[in-house]
């Protein structure tokens, strides 16, 4: 219970959750290349208060702040690097999108080559069994047994 | 070989399965970010004051050469759960050897101290933060937001929320376990 | 009185289910054919109640009871009659008892349409399909019951949230249930047949029809939803790798790779397990959207209240349903038999392929989704994986995908002439090689990979009718006997035809919509022109409206060229007093070659007051994305006709029947 009082006052204290593209005209930077830059960036940082969308995306406070301090570092001579170091000193990588490629994610990163070099092994072992050029299992005799075999077949047995 | 194939979806349904039960077991809020400055130093950041004798400035560096702990709370007057969790910071500051200090987060200085003067001020220094700026500094994503900065300056647990009930418990139970400590 | 019928139809339907699960079963085991038809009439009967206990819901919000709990959450008496309706499933209670509504109209549709199904398998399904019924009716009847009543009624309700009230609402759910819920039926096919102990031969072409119906619905829901989103949000996004979207997707790939494996089956007798193990993952990835969703479990602008409580039920059903049939699975599956042996290079290996990839899409859809979950419980450590991930993971996995489903159709079964096969289509690559250069030529600032990603659509696109054309004989023949032969050609095969071109559009309008948009925000100032995208827009004036339950800033926008007056465009700001909550309606101009997407708002910073702010953006082919959708389920429709399914099934019924005994 809370826990629903709090979220519920919590959404009191920011605008209420519109997502449409926020970016005001105040914000833009005159330099088209810098603030290009500041788009690409900002596609990229997650808005902290929300429910899942980017800054460009938020009315909310925090998000107006993150786009213009983005833009303010930027005039300073940041490189895109140093931005989002410097978003992630204050807020964790839980603010960006793409996660950084580090031991911890790894295994993110390389899962969709594994699932793919995985179902590749498993595609080549059907088609050979498929394609029958492939011997089943259990079908070489040892030289005993054929010569039982043929005794066998000599005889007369129909084998049962 | 074939056997294992044909176990291998439920063994994976299963881990999904395991880690689903984890993800909604107890308090677990998903919208929960941990701060990224636990075990760090206080950031940078100088902020006028109001409402405080003989400081005119508050800044980090005034914050980290202390011999108490210090608890900072990020608040408004615009920001009701602020005002519910007043009486938590009162009781806190009387109860507790710690210095309490409150940041006024994007607020107008007339209406934060009209607030503190109607509400009572429990804090031993307030800081105007008018630009959101420091809070950003912090990395706060909203008020009321507190941190619990321990005696050698460093930040070591943080609450984004009122501080009340559960959560108000769960916090003075580490400032207790803090203050015990031997220096 | 109506709201106690409603739920008392619930139980009632409960108890027919729970009588369902038990009888028909049993009577297939047991050569009982009165136990094993009890399942037509109880499943008739579970329609009629679930459908009873709807309306009777529906009726609540019609008339706007406010001793219903689940109207005072969700409705208002000022709402508009349509969103008073369709606000009905707009909420966590009603759109479940939406998806078991559907759930039962399939039990009863196989029933009542399944005559060629033999009877064992259709008792049998109808059991499985009875203990879903059994497992989300007490869902709802003991956690999500939307006939709770309060007492005393407050004077209103508390509005449904102005985003939801939306034509899109009307359509979304039902349309993406019926393809969530439709591959229950799937899934109960695959479960009986697994309890058999075996896949008859007839298995796949009995399946093959439910799967295009859940697939089509499938199709057109996820992108309904995208569609919804694009023109209501007012950022001119269709999708943003949100978890939410990504359940629905997910379902989608899997039944996608199922449609195309089941071809397989029920052609030429293999990859029967796989078929199954599809259904069964199919569906079970429906039940994992339908969990995560409703329980909280990870952050989406999409997910209905956090309630972990509903989130343990479901997961329980989850644990039943998904493990129970995996088990199944690991169990029987290795004892299913294969036949039909075929080449390395065949249209078989082809489709082995194609379900290679789809997999791994679907696969990287899923652990994408769910890493952060997995990572925060290993380490503590919380990260975000949201578009940039996808975007790289995902996107040259579905273009290697389309650039080989040109070849598909072109191989033969069994073994098929591969070089014969791309000599033949020498003509084609030249033609989209040509087409690529094209597109380089007018986008030369373009991404790369946009510009190649356009090239395989092209060469997607110019290959599927190239294969059309030779199928029917298009310059061969006269166009008599073309049209002759086009007719007497199984429908199923124009189905896939116009689907993959649906496919081909799709891809073209995602690429240019996102590679070659232009974005621009301003402050308009009355009277004032801007040029943008090759446009004049200049604001001529704000107007101030009333709605029935909400009051609107109207701006009027004059549109034109370089020729001229093109059209006024009326974007709006909305307020919804009750609610409490604005909205922002964008105007927006759609042509073939592209949208103009206007929205406005007033300026941020409150101290400008003679300035709005005006949002453009041109995004160019949009509407080829919501064409291929709807290309993507004619096809599916097209299949669907085929008189194939209509078919009388006595023949192989017989031979059934003669072989094996029911023991």
């Amino acid at each position: 219970m809370n826990a629903k009082l709090f979220s519920i006052t919590l959404a009191l204290c920011f605008i209420f959750f519109q997502p449409i593209w926020a970016v005001e005209p105040d914000e833009i930077l005159v330099n088209p290349n810098l603030e290009h830059r500041a788009r690409e960036i900002s596609k990229n940082i997650r808005c902290v208060v929300c429910q899942n969308e980017p800054i460009d995306s938020s009315n909310s406070g925090v998000a107006r702040d993150l786009r213009i301090l983005i833009r303010e570092r930027l005039l300073n001579g940041d490189t895109d690097d140093q931005v989002y170091n410097f978003l992630v000193q204050r807020y964790g990588e839980f603010v960006l999108f793409k996660p950084r490629f580090k031991p911890s994610t790894y295994l993110l990163w390389f899962m969709p080559f594994l699932l793919f070099i995985f179902g590749l092994l498993i595609v080549v072992r059907v088609l050979k069994k498929s394609s029958g050029t492939s011997v089943p299992e259990g079908v070489y005799f040892t030289s005993e047994e054929i010569l039982e075999i043929e005794k066998k077949i000599n005889n007369g047995d129909r084998g049962n | 070989m074939k056997r294992v194939l044909f176990i291998f979806p439920l063994i994976v349904a299963l881990g999904i399965g395991l880690f689903s039960v984890w993800g909604l077991s107890g308090d677990r809020n998903p919208s929960d970010i941990p701060s990224a400055l636990i075990g760090k130093a206080i950031p940078n950041f100088k902020l006028e004051t109001i409402m405080t004798e003989g400081i005119s400035e508050l800044s980090n560096n005034d914050l980290a050469k202390l011999e108490k702990i210090t608890v900072v709370n990020f608040f408004a007057s615009w920001c009701l759960p602020c005002k519910l969790e007043h009486s938590s910071l009162k009781k806190l500051n009387s109860s507790y050897d710690i210095q309490l200090v409150g940041i006024s987060y994007k607020d107008k200085k007339s209406d934060t101290s009209n607030w503190l003067s109607e509400l009572g001020n429990p804090y031993h220094v307030v800081g105007l933060d008018i630009s959101g700026r420091t809070g950003i500094e912090w990395g706060i994503s909203g008020v009321p937001e507190t941190f619990l900065i321990n005696k050698k300056g460093e930040i070591i647990y943080n609450f984004a929320g009122p501080l009340l009930g559960k959560n108000l418990a769960h916090f003075e139970n580490i400032l207790r376990l803090e203050l015990n400590k031997k220096q | 009185m109506v709201p106690e019928l409603g739920q008392f139809s619930l139980v009632l339907a409960l108890l027919i289910a729970i009588l369902q699960s038990i009888v028909p079963i049993l009577g297939a085991s047991r050569g009982n054919s009165t136990w094993m038809n009890s399942a037509k009439t109880s499943s008739l009967l579970m329609l009629f109640l679930v459908s009873f206990s709807f309306i009777a819901l529906v009726y609540s919000y019609i008339v706007s009871d406010f001793t219903v709990l689940n109207v005072v959450n969700n409705s208002h008496s000022d709402k508009p009659m349509l969103y008073k309706v369709v606000g009905t499933w707009g909420n966590h209670e009603g759109s479940i008892l939406l998806w078991v509504l559907i759930l039962v109209t399939f039990g009863a549709a196989v029933a009542v349409f399944g005559g060629d199904i033999p009877s064992t398998l259709k008792a049998r399904t109808l059991s499985v399909q009875a203990w879903i019924s059994v497992g989300f009716i007490s869902f709802i009847l003991f956690t999500s019951n939307p006939f709770e009543r309060v007492f005393p009624p407050p004077l209103n309700g508390n509005e449904l949230n102005p985003l939801l009230q939306d034509i899109g609402l009307a359509i979304h759910p039902p349309l993406l249930y019926f393809g969530y819920v439709g591959f229950s039926i799937v899934f109960s096919f695959a479960v009986a047949a697994l309890i058999e102990g075996n896949v008859e031969p007839g298995w796949a072409r009995i399946v093959r029809p439910w799967i295009l119906v859940a697939w089509t619905s499938l199709s057109g829901g996820v992108a309904l939803g995208s569609w919804w989103a694009y023109y209501e949000l007012g950022w001119g996004g269709w999708w943003f790798w949100d978890p939410v979207e990504n359940v629905s997707l997910m379902p989608w790939l899997i039944g996608t790779a199922l449609l195309h494996s089941a071809i397989v089956t029920e052609k030429r007798g293999a990859f029967k397990a796989w078929t199954i193990l599809l259904s069964i993952l199919t569906f079970s990835l429906s039940l994992l959207g339908t969990f995560i969703v409703r329980s909280g479990l990870l952050t989406s602008v999409h997910s209905f209240a956090v309630d972990p409580e509903r989130g343990i039920y479901i997961l329980i059903l989850l644990a039943l349903s998904i493990g129970g049939s995996l088990v199944l699975f690991a169990f029987r599956g290795a004892s299913i038999e294969d036949d039909g042996l075929f080449s390395p290079i065949s249209r078989e290996s082809g489709l082995l392929l194609n379900n290679l990839l789809l997999v791994t899409c679907a696969g990287t859809v899923l652990f994408g989704t769910m890493y952060p979950l997995f990572l925060e419980a290993i380490s503590g450590e919380k990260i975000s994986v949201g578009p940039p991930f996808f975007n790289i993971t995902f996107v040259p996995i579905a273009l290697i995908l389309c650039s080989v489903m040109v070849i598909g159709p072109y191989l033969n079964w069994k073994k098929a002439d591969l070089l014969g096969v791309l000599s033949r289509l020498r003509f084609t690559m030249v033609l989209s090689l040509f087409g690529l250069l094209v597109i380089w030529y007018l986008k030369t600032s373009g991404p790369a990979l946009a510009i190649l990603s356009f090239g395989i659509a092209i060469w997607l696109l110019l290959g599927v009718i190239q294969e059309w054309i030779e199928r029917v004989k298009l310059f061969d023949l006269s166009p008599n006997t073309t049209l002759k032969l086009i007719k007497s050609m199984p429908r199923a095969s124009h189905g896939m035809t116009i689907s993959h071109m649906g496919i081909s559009l799709i891809v073209m309008g995602a690429v240019a919509s996102s590679a070659w948009r232009q974005e621009s925000v301003i402050f308009a100032e009355l009277g004032q022109k801007n040029n943008f995208a090759g446009f004049t827009i200049s604001l001529e004036r704000i107007e101030n409206i009333k709605g029935p339950n909400y009051i609107s800033k109207m701006a009027s926008i004059r549109v034109e060229n370089s020729k001229g007056f093109i059209e006024n465009l009326y974007p709006e700001r909305r307020v919804y007093p009750v609610a409490g909550s604005a909205t922002t309606e964008s105007a927006i101009r759609q042509t073939l070659q592209g949208d103009l997407y206007i929205s406005f708002s007033e300026a941020a910073d409150k101290s400008i007051k003679d300035k709005w702010t005006l949002r453009l953006i041109y995004e160019p082919l949009v509407n080829f994305i919501w064409l291929g959708a709807i290309l993507l389920m004619c096809g599916g429709f097209m299949s669907l006709s085929d008189r194939r399914f209509r078919r009388s099934f006595s023949s192989v019924k017989k031979m059934i029947h003669s072989i094996r005994e029911p023991s």
